[in-house]
């Protein structure tokens, strides 16, 4: 069964707890599937457990109950650690505490150092990785020089120099402004396209997750609602109950059908939306 | 405030011969320098040294204004050793001056001047080593001159990680100082008036936030490290790989040289 990646049986996680308080559960059985190639997103307001679902996808925790797997490798299994980590990349919300090294080709250079691969070959696989994500002039640079949006591809760089099939970033873009997110964001997806990297994307911005072959909702531990975003945005009660907005272009759409219209919700870019009022008006 | 003007460890980057020479050659250079510095005895021999460093500064177009800046933090420590060789010297003969408890030697003025020469010299040659060499070369190259001792099982690698990683966040830390240090000053905070006391007190406000930050950024960084593979040094494989050059068999010559003719120097006996 090659064709999924990612994989979690009812997986179950808790933090140890204080003394004398109760572990509480901040995975509470989680089924997960996800396929090779894909792009997913991973939506879910603060404390529902997205970065620690995370964690557990490249065995830096492991499972209190249940089993992830990555492809067919157990990460409970000690011995396939660093097949594990190589083959799921993963990126964090602060680029300034994942970068290493403080010339920026030496920092894309750290990961398959440790993976004891050979000087020249380390080199292409720099060289290769710092041009996908179109920092390749930058490589002399110092990162503390840079911007954040900058300083964030230089992370995924780093990842990538691994050649990992799958990259998981917790929310990549919180910190950036909105040229880096943007920035940010299209290195992620040209990954996917271009690269055919499984990308699992967590993030709090909507219109990030829409982008998204596949969305999948959590709360509270648990995943509420997975599919395509456009069927997952159509749940607009559904995910305001957990917190959670739409974007804005389904909430106009939603307020309209309150006030008795009866238009589409799949309209999640801007064109399809505007289209799905002009057949309304033209209608009448 | 002077937080910008931290030149520890700064690096000017540059394509001079200095620069270019293997990094483990000029530490080696480095520790040649301060044995023949350590040698020297007299006139002639530290005035060969002298003239070596102004040799290699020149030649590294570092400026002199640069490795002068160096020598600020330690003015006192330079002061304070030449007075105490000054008054502390005993001499034959004559003293030179001598008014009430005080009494300066020609052997006094002899030893503080040399003793001043001798620290600004070693400092000097030191911040000439950082400014031709980057920090993650010459950690490279402590690794692997150090990796003799790893056969004794001391944690080479480990100690030059550490050091490559206090490095890289030296300018963050500090970026994160002055961001903190704006945030208290306009809530009314004070760090350059009263005395000493005062200003101690003033810095508790921006130690505390620091350290929580820092211990928050070490957390994060050894996450980000493990998922990048990391498991300490077996195994691991660098992509820059040092090499010595013809350069650098003359150059470390011309260092064993050196130390020779200073040792030479102090058989003449000048002055
Ligand atoms: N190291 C830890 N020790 C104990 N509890 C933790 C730890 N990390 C997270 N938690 C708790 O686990 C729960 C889920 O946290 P998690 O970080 O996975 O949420 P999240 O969905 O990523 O939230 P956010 O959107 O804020 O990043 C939270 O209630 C949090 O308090
Ligand atoms: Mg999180």
């Amino acid at each position: 069964m090659e064709t999924s990646i990612l994989k979690t049986e009812s997986l179950t996680f808790s933090y140890p707890a204080e003394e004398g308080k109760e572990a509480r559960l901040v995975l509470d059985g989680v089924d997960l599937d996800i396929e090779a190639g894909s792009f997913v997103a991973v939506l879910g307001h603060n404390g529902s457990g997205k970065s620690t679902l995370a964690k557990h996808l490249n065995a830096i925790l492991l499972p209190s109950g249940g089993k992830v797997y990555v492809s067919g490798m157990d990460t409970a299994d000690e011995a396939r650690l660093l097949a594990i980590r190589r083959t799921v990349g993963m990126v964090f919300q602060n680029p300034d505490n994942q970068i290493v090294a403080n010339v920026v080709e030496e920092d894309c250079a750290f990961g398959p150092e440790n993976l004891g691969v050979p000087p020249d070959e380390i080199r292409k696989l720099v060289d290769d990785s710092l041009k996908i994500v179109g920092m390749y002039s930058y490589r002399e640079h110092a990162p503390h020089l840079l911007s954040g949006g900058q300083k964030q591809r230089i992370a995924i760089a780093g990842v990538l120099a691994m050649k990992p099939r799958c990259v998981v970033l917790d929310e990549p873009t919180a910190m950036l402004d909105p040229i880096g997110r943007r920035e940010v964001l299209e290195t992620i997806k040209a990954l996917n396209e271009t690269q055919g990297v499984t990308v699992v994307l967590i993030t709090h911005h909507m219109d990030e997750a829409a982008q998204a072959h596949r969305l999948v909702v959590m709360s509270k531990g648990k995943i509420i609602s997975d599919g395509p975003p456009k069927e997952v945005f159509q749940q607009v009660e559904a995910l305001k109950a957990v917190g959670l907005t739409v974007p804005e272009t389904v909430e106009l759409l939603y307020e309209l059908n309150r006030e008795g219209f009866d238009l589409p919700l799949d309209a999640l870019s801007d064109e399809d939306c505007a289209q799905a009022l002009y057949q309304l008006l033209k209608k009448d | 405030m002077a937080l910008k003007d931290i030149t520890l460890g700064q690096y000017f980057p540059g394509k001079t011969l200095l620069h270019r020479l293997d990094p483990r050659t000029k530490i080696l250079l480095l520790v040649f320098y301060i044995v023949a510095l350590f040698m020297a005895k007299n006139a002639l021999g530290y005035g060969l040294l002298a003239l070596t460093l102004v040799g290699a500064v020149l030649v590294s177009r570092v400026g002199f204004k640069a490795v002068l800046r160096g020598m600020k933090p330690v003015f006192f420590i330079v002061v304070f050793t030449a007075v105490l060789n000054l008054l502390y010297t005993p001499g034959q003969g004559e003293p030179l001056i001598a008014f009430w408890v005080i009494k300066i030697y020609w052997e006094g003025i002899r030893t503080a001047f040399f003793m001043v020469l001798r620290i600004m010299l070693l400092i000097s040659c030191t911040f000439l080593l950082t400014y031709t060499t980057s920090p993650i070369l010459l950690t490279d190259a402590l690794e692997d001159l150090l990796g003799l001792l790893k056969k004794l099982r001391l944690p080479v690698h480990e100690l030059a990680m550490m050091m490559s990683i206090a490095l890289r966040f030296i300018p963050t830390l500090i970026e994160e100082t002055d961001k903190i240090m704006s945030a208290q000053k306009a809530r009314g905070a004070d760090f350059e008036t009263g005395n000493l006391l005062h200003r101690a007190q003033a810095l508790i406000p921006l130690l505390v936030p620091l350290f929580i930050s820092a211990f928050r950024r070490a957390d994060e960084l050894a996450v980000a490290m493990e998922c990048r593979c990391y498991h300490g040094g077996e195994g691991r494989t660098r992509m820059r790989q040092l090499k010595y050059a013809g350069r650098d068999y003359i150059a470390l010559l011309l260092g064993l040289a050196l130390c020779v003719a200073v040792w030479c120097s102090n058989l003449l006996g000048v002055f």
